[in-house]
């Protein structure tokens, strides 16, 4: 299960770089900068939804402590109606580059989850299942950076995938890979998405990533960041934006949501 | 390709050899004081026949082993503690910072009376060269790991212990190999200045005694074969370093 509910959750911090000029204060410690407020949004079990904003908008912060990496200063998560804090193999993060352990292969970086299973047997058939999956059979015992960047994105996914958690969250998993490998990598995401239903959260500033994958957008400003808008897509699928009128006019909507006004 | 590579030091070495000798047939100097390569290599076939060349050149890699074991076995530790542990850091990192600048040849007098004559001063003074720039180095490492491969750790729950086997040794090692082939070169250079003192056997010790019988010939040797031996030091650090390949060419 994967119901994601964020209630009220707010993000700041203490800037402590004190700015040479400012003498009048000698106390002044620097300003509470404030990276989101009030934050409230509700994800159904099995969504797939993009976060989307512009860089420094907060959308990693946000995601960041979904996963457990950060904290909040106020509010709450709630997954499946438990509130979290800590990281945990249930909730699993794919990182926006160099997830993998560059020390261990494929095989030993997939297994890297799946310490608990006591039988031997049986781990190693989890592990060739999902390093299977996501087609990299016959790279087992290469190290990642024998792996082109597709490849070791597919091994990062297979090894969060592995623990089979209710929840997958993807930091700009399509960042630093070539163009036509980045539709390949986007493609084979939505596969397995629609094979294993997991709720998948992904923070992207690619539009099009969002238009095409996503169930759900959620896009945010700049600094202290809000949700602008919400939306649930129920466009079949694939997707072809060019093909489909209401992709486009979505497009539209939120290209000058975030102030980009040249398709007005 | 591998001629070329070895042509080169070849010619340099021969090259050094002639202008030894031009330099002593036509310097200041008498061959007493100033030996030429002949006389050196004659005094070589002497103290390798009458084995006092191998068994000082084994005193003094006994010493340097011992020392720079217990440096490295101590020192890799305790910089993976500094490297992890806030509180560590605070605590023991200026200790270290202090200590470290002084040389190890300014422990002569108190090693010597700490531990008497013979192979522990010696071994000491190695441990202590070796000891601070191998915890230092380790710290250094640890703190630069990317953050990253911790957050994957703890997204797997991996307990302490693992993230140290799985993530910190792995990540540090190609750093690590370095200093410690940095590190043996200096207990090379001080183990030769340690057995100028407080021991009867060793290359330095060698060195001492022949100076003192003015066998400029056997100083010369001695010399010499500390060259060979630090060159093979270095080449065996080496290839221990590059056992671990994968994980250098992934940083």
């Amino acid at each position: 299960m994967g119901h994601i509910r964020i209630e009220k959750l707010s993000k700041s911090y203490v800037n402590k770089r004190r700015l040479r000029r400012d003498t009048s204060d000698p106390d002044k410690q620097g300003a509470i900068v404030s990276v989101f407020d009030d934050i409230n949004l509700e994800f159904e079990d099995g969504e797939m939804v993009c976060i989307l904003g512009p860089s420094g908008c907060g959308k990693s912060t946000l995601l960041r402590i979904m996963a457990g990496f950060d904290h909040a200063t106020s509010g709450r998560i709630l997954i499946d109606g438990e509130e979290t804090f800590k990281t945990s193999p249930d909730h699993v993060f794919v990182f926006q580059q160099n997830g993998l352990l560059p020390w261990m292969t494929v095989w030993q970086n997939v297994e890297l989850g799946l310490r608990h299973i006591v039988d031997e047997v049986e781990k190693a058939d989890t592990i060739q299942e999902y390093i299977d999956m996501v087609e990299l059979t016959g790279f087992e015992h290469y190290y990642p950076s024998q792996l082109s960047g597709g490849m070791q994105r597919r091994a990062e996914l297979g090894r969060a995938l592995a623990v089979n958690p209710d929840v997958l969250y993807m930091d700009e998993p399509f960042t630093g890979l070539d163009y036509l490998t980045h539709l390949k990598i986007r493609e084979e995401v939505i596969n397995m998405h629609s094979f294993i239903g997991k709720t998948m959260v992904m923070v992207t500033h690619f539009i099009d990533d969002a238009l095409i994958m996503a169930d759900r957008i959620i896009v945010m400003n700049d600094r202290p960041a809000k949700v602008i808008m919400e939306r649930k897509l129920d466009f079949s699928r694939p997707r072809n934006i060019e093909k489909e009128p209401g992709l486009r006019d979505l497009r539209d909507e939120v290209f000058m949501r975030l102030g980009v006004s040249y398709v007005a | 390709m591998f001629k070329k590579k070895l042509i080169y030091p070849i010619m340099s070495f021969a090259m050094i050899v002639v202008i030894w000798e031009l330099v002593v047939l036509f310097g200041p100097w008498s061959r007493q004081v100033f030996p030429g390569p002949t006389e050196v290599l004659k005094s070589f076939y002497e103290l390798a026949l009458s084995g006092a060349l191998l068994s000082h050149s084994v005193a003094s890699l006994y010493r340097v082993t011992i020392g720079f074991y217990l440096g490295a076995l101590l020192g890799i530790p305790l910089g993976i503690l500094l490297g992890r542990i806030q509180a560590i850091k605070f605590l023991v990192n200026p200790l270290i910072q202090f200590l470290r600048p002084i040389s190890p040849l300014a422990w002569i007098p108190l090693s010597m009376l700490w531990f008497g004559i013979g192979d522990q001063p010696a071994i000491f003074l190695i441990f202590l060269s070796s000891f601070f720039p191998i915890v230092v180095a380790t710290a250094i490492a640890v703190e630069s790991i990317n953050p990253i491969y911790f957050q994957v750790a703890l997204n797997f729950n991996l307990s302490r212990f693992e993230m140290i086997t799985k993530v910190v040794v792995p990540a540090i090692v190609p750093e690590v190999v370095t200093a410690l082939r940095l590190t043996i070169a200096i207990a090379w250079l001080v183990v030769v200045a340690a057995e100028m003192i407080a021991v009867q056997s060793g290359l330095g010790y060698l060195i001492l005694d022949s100076r003192n019988a003015l066998r400029m010939d056997y100083v010369m040797v001695a010399m010499i074969i500390i060259g060979v031996i630090g060159l093979l030091l270095d080449v065996i650090m080496y290839k221990l370093g590059r056992l671990e390949p994968i994980a250098s060419a992934a940083r």
